[in-house]
């Protein structure tokens, strides 16, 4: 991640409805939430955080439409132009013939675009080095971040807010 | 809002048919007959057909002449409209059976809140399968080639030796049988799903469901043969010459959206008039996905259909689009394309996206484009090999669909007012009362 040394505040609790529940506590006394991390995918989680909904839809359309482009020029291109093929008996450039490649490709470069799409906005990749709080989110506890620069309130405000939402163990990371 | 939040939903509600919307079904009973009534009297009358169509008549109504096929009667688009509906009906009914069945076995819970829908669809099977059986047996001959005159009769002058060659599967004994077979085994599964969910309304506990999962399951692999061999003896047989071995898929491609579209159109409406208040907003999205995904198959189906025959282009199976194209004047042309605008292209378009899939208007018309545009779809399938040129869109044809259009509804309502309309006592309802996809 590009934020560097940013103060977290980090909350670790046990149990997928309590941190759920602490969500929704800590957000309407007013703290900004960073993220929150676990082990698994929380139903109503990213609704709680009120993350803005996600724009990977719009971005699967738009890879979708470059594929099938793709595929219509290729065809084009290299069935009907470059070299034209009558192939049983059909015009060279007949489309009925290019749907199959339409098809596939639309649905390749919609695939592959959204699966890049999502490890770029994740910040995910061979070299990149994730962030994470608390190693134990990968295992069997659940962790909320809350940036420290992001919110008015003062450090001992938030951290009492935290623990009376919950949490096991507040402790502050320096990123 | 978490799933947590979920304001408790009253699960009892028990559905009313209401005299004014009998009385709405009635009247538009009475317009169907009386346009199927108007319309006959213009077939009756020699309306309603082209007699130039038949210079411009493809390759298919040459040949039928040559067989010296009977002569055109006007009854014969009636009896072709009759099987059009029927085909297409009875098809919409059992999907309700085969969605039951397919979510018992994958154990969803999901859908438990609105099971009763689908549950009630499959009570409007009896009549389709009445119409389809008295036709079959006493007008067969004016639906289908192979039923024709001494069409295997080798001493015959109509006698085909293509046909004849399909004497062991189509012959009207075996035909009969497998009617029969098809509507029995389907409506008595469906009855033992039903009274089992009912009784579970009273007694709960899961050995209800427990059965519901085995007979629904027995239902599966009854279908998965019957759905494909229906479709071959309602559908494809008529074209006896002709055959696609992606029929049966294809045709339970186009039977699925549609009962999809039916369940999902009865939804909204249902809530819109103040039931199914525990159905939310993830349901419709399912609902919706379910629409936009099913409505892809069905292209991919249809597609794939006439690619394999365009591409190989042996005159044999080319002549199936011809007659669809350019034959018999032309007039199956329209319905076809119409087809592929109301089936792919609007409901592919309209439920793209998230919100649209979450709003009870654009479900609505989705779904209408969905069940009119598989109208066209039987509609194309059927008459061309039936009434070929003497076809057409007309009163008749908007009778039919408003008398069997009015019926359906009339049978689904009464039959959900027959139970509450939410199981109450379904294992999976608190899992689906909590249904929250965000």
């Amino acid at each position: 991640m590009t934020d560097t040394n940013k103060k977290f505040l980090v909350g670790i609790y046990d149990d997928d409805d309590v941190i759920l529940d602490a969500v929704s506590k800590v957000k309407n006394a007013g703290v900004k939430i960073y993220e929150v991390y676990s082990p698994f995918a929380i139903h109503g989680m990213d609704t709680a955080i009120g993350h803005p909904r996600t724009r990977i839809g719009i971005a699967a359309f738009c890879f979708g439409v470059t594929g099938f482009l793709c595929a219509l020029t290729l065809t084009t291109w290299t069935m009907g132009i470059d070299w034209p093929m009558v192939i049983g008996g059909k015009d060279p450039i007949s489309l009925p013939n290019y749907v199959p490649a339409m098809f596939e490709l639309t649905v390749l470069f919609t695939a592959f675009g959204m699966t890049f799409t999502f490890f770029l906005s994740n910040g995910l990749g061979p070299t990149v080095k994730p962030l994470l709080f608390d190693p134990r989110c990968t295992d069997n506890k659940f962790v909320m971040a809350v940036d420290l620069s992001k919110n008015k309130m003062s450090e001992i405000e938030i951290t009492s807010l935290i623990k009376a939402s919950g949490a096991e163990e507040v402790s502050i990371k320096q990123i | 809002m978490g799933a947590h939040h979920h304001e408790v939903v009253s699960v009892e509600e028990q559905f009313e048919f209401t005299a004014d919307s009998k009385r709405n079904l009635l009247i538009g009973m009475g317009i169907g007959a009386a346009l199927v009534l108007v319309g006959a009297y213009i077939l009756s009358q020699g309306g309603g057909h082209d007699h130039d169509a038949h210079a411009a008549a493809g390759h298919a109504a040459e040949h039928a002449h040559e067989h010296g096929a009977h002569a055109y009667h006007w009854t014969k688009r009636i009896i072709a409209n009759l099987w059009v509906n029927s085909v297409y009906f009875a098809g919409i009914s059992i999907i309700g059976m085969f969605f039951l069945s397919y979510n018992n076995l994958a154990q969803a819970g999901w859908s438990a809140v609105f099971r009763r829908i689908p549950e009630a669809m499959p009570s409007f099977l009896p009549i389709p399968a009445i119409i389809i059986l008295v036709l079959a047996v006493f007008f067969g001959d004016q639906l289908f080639h192979w039923m024709h005159e001494g069409i295997m009769d080798p001493q015959s002058p109509n006698y085909d030796a293509v046909i004849a060659g399909k004497q062991g599967f189509l012959n009207k004994p075996f035909f009969i049988i497998r009617l029969v077979l098809y509507f029995s085994l389907w409506y008595g599964l469906w009855r033992v799903l039903r009274s089992l969910s009912i009784q579970e309304d009273e007694i709960g506990g899961t050995d209800n469901y427990e059965k519901a999962i085995k007979y629904g399951t027995a239902f599966l692999v009854v279908f998965a043969v019957t759905s494909s061999t229906s479709a071959w003896d309602f559908v494809m047989s008529i074209d006896t010459h002709w055959f696609s071995t992606m029929f049966g898929w294809y045709t339970l491609a186009s039977w699925h959206v549609a009962g999809l579209a039916t369940m999902t159109l009865t939804i909204v409406t249902l809530k819109e008039r103040g039931y199914l208040k525990a159905v939310n907003e993830s349901h419709l999205h399912d609902l919706g996905k379910f629409c936009f995904a099913f409505t892809i198959f069905w292209t991919y189906v249809w597609f794939a259909q006439f690619l394999l025959i365009y591409y190989a282009n042996l005159p044999e199976e080319a002549i199936y689009y011809r007659e669809r194209f350019t034959g018999y004047g032309g007039i199956y042309k329209a319905p076809f394309f119409i087809n592929i605008l109301l089936n792919f292209v609007i409901p592919f378009l309209v439920l793209m996206t998230r919100d649209s899939k979450r709003t009870p208007l654009i479900l609505k018309i989705a779904c209408w484009s969905i069940l009119a545009g598989h109208y066209f779809d039987f509609y194309t399938n059927i008459m061309p090999g039936t009434v070929g040129e003497n076809g057409g869109f007309g009163a008749v044809e908007f009778g039919f669909i408003l008398l069997f259009t009015c019926a359906f509804i009339w049978t689904i309502s009464n039959q959900l007012t027959k139970a509450n309309l939410i199981p109450r006592n379904h294992p999976m309802l608190e899992e689906s009362l909590h249904h929250d996809i965000a």
